[in-house]
């Protein structure tokens, strides 16, 4: 199956781009050339919340990237270490283990996140839906 | 049974259950040499990935940069773990729904470009042959060091090895063999260091243990009498930092995107079934990862403080026996400066030039003879840093099968490195060179044969690399990070999240990213190395940090030469759209 010859998928988040997209291209060629089980049900709509929803989870995730190892690990390190974690000074433990470890949890926490927005927008690629 | 056969063993053993695996995985169509058929579970690639990135270097020498520099090292952590954040959240998921083979193959198509493609072959096969040299050398420097035969033999069995399994079993032979070698690797670095973490604090996780009070009843933790002793020999005290606040920030963004573009681990991501599962495995990778990296610095305070109190003071004739022995392959040297006979260690390189030069005769004292001039501080020891991880098992006095094993982990983990840069290499010059840009009408036969002459081709080069480094191999790890954050990471990730880039736009980001990173790091490593130092810096900012001002360079070119430029055609915008949703990913396949 050839996804990206597919023009179903695109026909419907084309577009979508925010400020940066000024193309917008003839809207009959993307009609879908042949029926695809997947994208049949899928609307406008719920491509383009579905992607503003995916930029949202992204924003707030690479925040707390973000936050954890350059402003816990590097900005205010020194300052963290009048906290102790156990014998940690804390801006150091950050800098040792502590923003390894978040970084772990943020990846599992975009995986799940992802997976539920996936499935309430019907875009997921579970075994039972996918092609 | 002595260490040495031990260590024969071991390796032995591990090299036949590679070889075992690349027969058992042996492949016959490019869709299995480049992507392993696209079928790998993600806890499997996880694991996979982290063998592929964790290098002879991360085994052997991180814990001691780490032990040596402390806190400052500390970028170093969080720089390249970090990484995998950007790449699992701005890369991984959509190059897997891109579904096809290569680095430079997303970066030819979205950019409708055959110059794109080559300018990214380029990057990417300097970033990988950089990378690679210092893995066959690192192979080498195990053999001479576990199994004592010459550098250059240990080069040539490591190189029969990867050819083998790389050759035969492409991405399906690397990828169960990087499982295997994570579990030997993994296994060789914790034993030692819960024996450590027992021996000083009682506490059998070493994760814990460098935060706990030390079992001596002194009542300090660990780091407080790390800071105490480092302090009291004249070190900055350990656990505080003494690295610019910019230029710290600029390192840590510069490793973080530059692993995030390094294509030997992007490719990993092809992989798997589908794109929740590129996801996924991209956080199971940074937790296998991170089972090391956690212990790194524990087994860096360990060393450290071991260092500092098992060897200062202590007269030469009672120093501990790993002392001796790892002076005597040259990794620990000792000039008497002051007569006594008593081991001084205190800040400051000890000789003149730092790396000892030894001389044939010994000392008065059994030590060997240096003909470096002494420097005119009190430090009398020279202590290269990868003692602080092989040292480890005598210093523990683990049985000796311990040492073995670390002879075992430690090639395991310069192979696994190796071979996947190796498959990138001839990825891309079979697939992106010959099939997709000079001879398109090839089989899919032919083009399996060029991969494969690709890769015998590479490992003769990586080899020959190894065998006559190039002496500024320290330098070049610099290049590597700094080209694939300033090149392909861009490139790739506004490749997904915006529509308008476009070729004109692309090219000329990745041509200004890559010039303004490489000449700032020639000019300040070879063209005026006197000169590199902060005050000369722009910003602030050290060659190693600058792939950030790199990075940076490319995006706003990118954006502004794309906006003055026609937006690209709307198949692109369409495949653009396609990316970036989930659904039917199928597995890799040519269009």
């Amino acid at each position: 199956m050839g996804q990206s010859n597919d023009p179903a998928d695109s026909k419907i988040v084309a577009g979508q781009d925010g400020p940066e997209t000024v193309y917008h291209h003839d809207e009959a060629e993307n009609l879908p050339t042949h029926s695809h089980h997947d994208t049949e049900t899928l609307t406008e709509e719920r491509l383009k919340s579905y992607w503003q929803a995916n930029i949202k989870v992204l924003t707030t995730l690479l925040a707390a990237w973000a936050f954890v190892s350059f402003v816990c690990g590097i900005i205010l390190g020194d300052w963290l270490d009048q906290f102790r974690l156990g014998g940690f000074p804390l801006g150091f433990w950050f800098t040792q283990q502590g923003a390894m470890l978040c970084f772990v949890v943020i990846i599992f926490i975009y995986h799940f996140w992802m997976q539920r927005i996936e499935r309430a927008h019907g875009v997921d690629d579970d075994d039972n839906s996918a092609a | 049974m002595d260490t040495q056969l031990l260590s024969y063993i071991f390796v032995g053993a591990s090299f036949a259950l590679y070889i075992g695996i690349a027969i058992w995985s042996r492949v016959a169509s490019t869709k299995e040499f480049y992507v392993a058929g696209g079928g790998v579970h993600p806890v499997v690639n996880g694991m996979a990935t982290a063998a592929d990135w964790m290098s002879a270097a991360s085994f052997l020498s991180v814990a001691g940069l780490l032990a040596f520099a402390g806190r400052d090292a500390a970028v170093y952590m969080i720089g390249w773990t970090g990484g995998y954040v950007l790449l699992a959240l701005l890369l991984a998921p959509y190059l897997r729904k891109f579904g096809r083979f290569t680095v430079p193959e997303f970066i030819g198509d979205r950019y409708y470009s055959d110059i794109a493609r080559v300018v990214a072959v380029i990057c990417l096969i300097f970033i990988s042959f950089t990378y690679i040299a210092g893995q066959m050398r690192g192979v080498g420097i195990v053999f001479s060091r576990f199994l004592e035969v010459d550098i250059s033999t240990g080069v040539v069995i490591g190189m029969a090895i990867v050819f083998f399994y790389a050759v035969m079993g492409g991405m399906k032979g690397i990828t169960y063999t990087q499982v295997a070698q994570y579990c030997v690797l993994i296994f060789a670095f914790l034993v030692p260091a819960v024996f450590l973490s027992i021996m000083w604090t009682d506490n059998p996780i070493p994760q814990l243990g460098f935060g706990d009070r030390l079992n001596d009843g002194s009542g300090l933790t660990v780091l407080e009498k790390l800071d105490q002793v480092t302090v009291e020999l004249g070190f900055g005290a350990y656990t505080a930092a003494t690295r610019s606040k910019i230029d710290s920030l600029a390192i840590v963004a510069a490793l973080m995107v530059g692993t995030a573009g390094l294509p030997h681990v992007i490719v990993r991501f092809f992989t798997v079934p589908k794109v929740s599962d590129a996801r996924k495995s991209a956080g199971y990778a940074l937790a296998f990862i991170c089972v090391m990296y956690t212990t790194i610095p524990a087994v860096a305070a360990f060393s450290r403080l071991n260092l500092s109190e098992s060897v200062n003071e202590t007269p030469y004739a009672e120093a501990p026996a790993w002392f001796s022995k790892w002076e005597n392959t040259g990794l620990i040297a000792w000039r008497d400066k002051n007569d006594d006979g008593v081991i001084q260690y205190r800040a400051g390189a000890a000789l003149d030039p730092v790396k000892p030069q030894f001389t044939e005769t010994r000392g008065k004292h059994g030590e060997r003879t240096l003909s470096n001039q002494p420097t005119d501080n009190a430090n009398e020891i020279y202590v290269d840093r990868d003692i602080m991880v092989m040292a480890n098992p005598e210093i523990a006095q683990l049985p000796n099968w311990v040492v073995a094993l670390i002879a075992a982990g430690a090639v395991a983990a310069a192979l696994s490195t190796a071979a996947g840069l190796l498959l990138v290499i001839s990825a891309s010059i079979s697939h992106d060179l010959m099939k997709r840009t000079l001879l398109p009408s090839i089989t899919d036969k032919q083009e399996l044969l060029f991969a494969r002459l690709a890769a015998i081709a590479a490992i003769i080069i990586a080899g020959w690399f190894g065998i006559n480094p190039p002496a500024f191999v320290a330098q070049t790890v610099a290049f590597a990070f700094g080209m694939a954050a300033a090149s392909l990471f861009p490139a790739i990730m506004l490749g997904i999240f915006s529509k308008r880039v476009n070729r004109q736009g692309a090219i000329a980001g990745m041509l200004v990213g890559l010039a303004a990173t490489v000449s700032y790091i020639v000019y300040f490593n070879f063209v005026a190395p006197e000169l590199n130092s902060a005050k000369h810096w722009i910003f602030g900012i050290s060659p190693t940090g600058f792939g950030t001002v790199g990075a940076l360079l490319n995006i706003a070119v990118t954006l502004g030469v794309s906006r003055m430029t026609a937006p690209p055609p709307a198949e692109i915008q369409d495949l653009v759209d396609d990316i970036r949703i989930p659904a039917g990913a199928g597995v890799a396949h040519h269009h």
